[in-house]
């Protein structure tokens, strides 16, 4: 165990290093004119302009953030509202029907839901994907939106209605603008998310509908081309930014989030 | 006045937790019954009630959890996924710990970068994370080269890394890390550094500091950062399926074969039944044994 910061120091950055060098080869091969990967041959985009035209791969994209977009969407809108009656009242079970989502193994949740939407005959594709995405992101947000509105000094509302507010206006007008940062981040982890997802949409997807990472799986269960290390490079650069963003906006929010 | 704020209350509870409902709470509830039906003749599920003159008839069994229990095979995955659970998350708790403690013990000002650094990583993609061992672990790869180059040294059989144990284990560590991060991290920045200064003053080596002081003020963040670890590992799917070959296969690619292959569901629930439940007998015991220990739990 630790003694001396300095040894803490070289532990800490073997595990940075643990943490960041898989996804540095990846990058790295990326850019590497050889088909097999395994040496560098030379720097090459070609991978790149195989990505663009590969068809497949587009349209698994397309669909990706498609489902990102509503799902983040309505996610947000739920679970903001989901937050505000956490943080406002005392439910007994409503805690833990947020809380239940996140505690249970992903493989359980997508399972579950296969067995729900077939039995109900609702047709596995795009829209089960999208409704069972909504289900895990509502807890991310409104975990992220209740943290924000705990921090935030319940003096101002109180104010507000002193001064004739009306329980609308004080929340339209104060809590809404205070939290937003709140909203945006969990916004943005829910897009981030969904986008991501694998496990759950993979049992609710179907036969033709096709997301990224399902299209990753594929490619890595059947013959991986340095066309995965492509996709997978922009799919990092893309999820980092998005969550550089979203830390910027609720530094707290992210680390309890997650 | 107060049915007015019952109606806004509705308005705003209501909308996610119907949701949560009739996706979440539905679907497991459908689970639970469907682990107590029959197969259907062409996979899925049967019926699990038929309506005639008489009324309706529940058409239920316990065979699937009276398959499970006399089948030794799924017992023994059961203990082995536990067993791969249990080293994922002691693997993950040393390596967590310097580093929790290093982002807690530096200046204020870099610790929000210092722990964005840690959490950056773990938002890219899940795939692609795992993917990437399946470069570094490859047969081509350097450090199989290595490995078998020191076993060939030494007149031993070359070994696969790949597709082994041991690619289901490291990458198990790998995608859980930020998990125990983040729970001992939230817990060891609340230390007050003036007990430490205490102990040194009194003659306290640092490992005495260490093990009677720091450790035991961090149980409460090691339980959570365990629970969050051990609970995503035991249900593993995707790691086991890409990293695993067939040596590797764990609990939950038990369950993705019946559902998607097998297509028995009744099993495939009844399976995933004893998971769930074995989850919450584990989680509710760690936490348990973190209160009693004087702490509280804070993910």
């Amino acid at each position: 165990m630790p003694r001396k910061p300095t040894l803490r120091w070289l532990a800490a950055i073997g595990v940075y290093a643990f943490l960041y060098l898989p996804l540095l080869i990846v990058m790295l091969h990326s850019f590497n004119a050889s088909r097999l990967g395994t040496q560098w041959t030379g720097f090459t985009l070609h991978w790149y302009r195989v990505l663009l035209h590969d068809g497949e791969m587009l349209r698994a994209a397309y669909h990706s953030l498609l489902i990102a977009t509503v799902a983040s969407a309505v996610a947000t809108v739920l679970g903001t509202l989901a937050g505000v009656s956490l943080h406002r009242y005392k439910m007994r079970l409503f805690p833990l029907l947020i809380v239940a989502p996140l505690a249970i193994p992903e493989l359980l949740s997508g399972v579950s839901l296969l067995i729900f939407f077939v039995l109900i005959d609702f047709t596995l594709g795009l829209a089960s994907i999208i409704l069972a995405h909504i289900a895990f992101c509502i807890s991310f947000v409104a975990i992220v939106v209740r943290s924000r509105l705990a921090g935030m000094d319940p003096a101002l509302v109180e104010a507000a209605r002193d001064l004739g507010a009306s329980p609308w206006q004080s929340f339209r007008y104060v809590t809404l603008p205070l939290i937003a940062p709140g909203i945006v981040a969990g916004a943005l982890l829910a897009f981030t998310l969904s986008i991501d997802d694998f496990v759950i949409t993979f049992f609710t997807a179907g036969v033709d509908a096709s997301t990224l990472p399902l299209r990753i799986y594929t490619m890595i269960k059947i013959t991986v081309t340095p066309e995965v290390n492509a996709i997978s490079t922009i799919l990092v650069l893309l999820t980092l930014a998005i969550v550089a963003i979203a830390s910027r906006l609720a530094p707290s929010a992210l680390r309890s989030g997650a | 006045m107060p049915d007015k704020e019952r109606l806004t209350r509705w308005l705003i509870a209501g909308p996610p937790w119907l949701y949560l409902l009739l996706l979440f709470v539905a679907p497991t509830l459908i689970m639970v019954a469907a682990s107590f039906g029959w197969p259907g003749a062409e996979g899925g599920l049967s019926p699990l009630w038929v309506r005639d003159a008489q009324g309706v008839h529940f058409d239920l069994t316990l065979d699937n959890y009276t398959d499970l229990a006399a089948t030794s095979v799924y017992a023994w995955l059961f203990l082995k996924s536990l067993a791969y659970a249990v080293v994922v998350t002691a693997c993950c708790l040393i390596l967590a710990y310097p580093l929790a403690l290093t982002i807690a013990r530096s200046p204020k000002r870099w610790r929000d970068a210092l722990l964005l650094l840690v959490i950056l990583p773990f938002w890219s993609n899940f795939l692609v994370r795992i993917y990437a061992w399946m470069i570094i672990l490859g047969p081509q790869a350097g450090l199989s080269r290595l490995v078998n180059g020191v076993l060939a040294w030494l007149h031993m059989e070359p070994v696969a890394l790949l597709f082994s144990p041991f690619a289901v284990l490291i990458g198990l560590v790998y995608v859980h890390l930020p998990f125990m991060i983040l729970p001992l991290y939230a817990n060891l920045e609340k230390h007050d550094p003036a007990l430490l200064d205490a102990a040194r003053d009194l003659g306290a080596a640092p490992w005495q500091c260490f093990w009677q002081i720091t450790f035991p003020l961090s149980r409460p963040g090691v339980v959570a950062g365990a629970i969050l670890v051990f609970i995503p590992a035991l249900g593993a799917f995707a790691v086991p399926d890409i990293l695993g070959g067939t040596g590797g296969i764990m609990i939950g690619n038990v369950i993705k074969m019946q559902f998607l292959e097998a297509r028995d569901w009744p099993f495939g629930s009844a399976l995933s039944i004893v998971m769930t439940v074995l989850v919450l007998v584990l989680t509710a015991a760690a936490a348990w044994a973190a209160r009693r220990s004087g702490g509280r739990i804070y993910a």
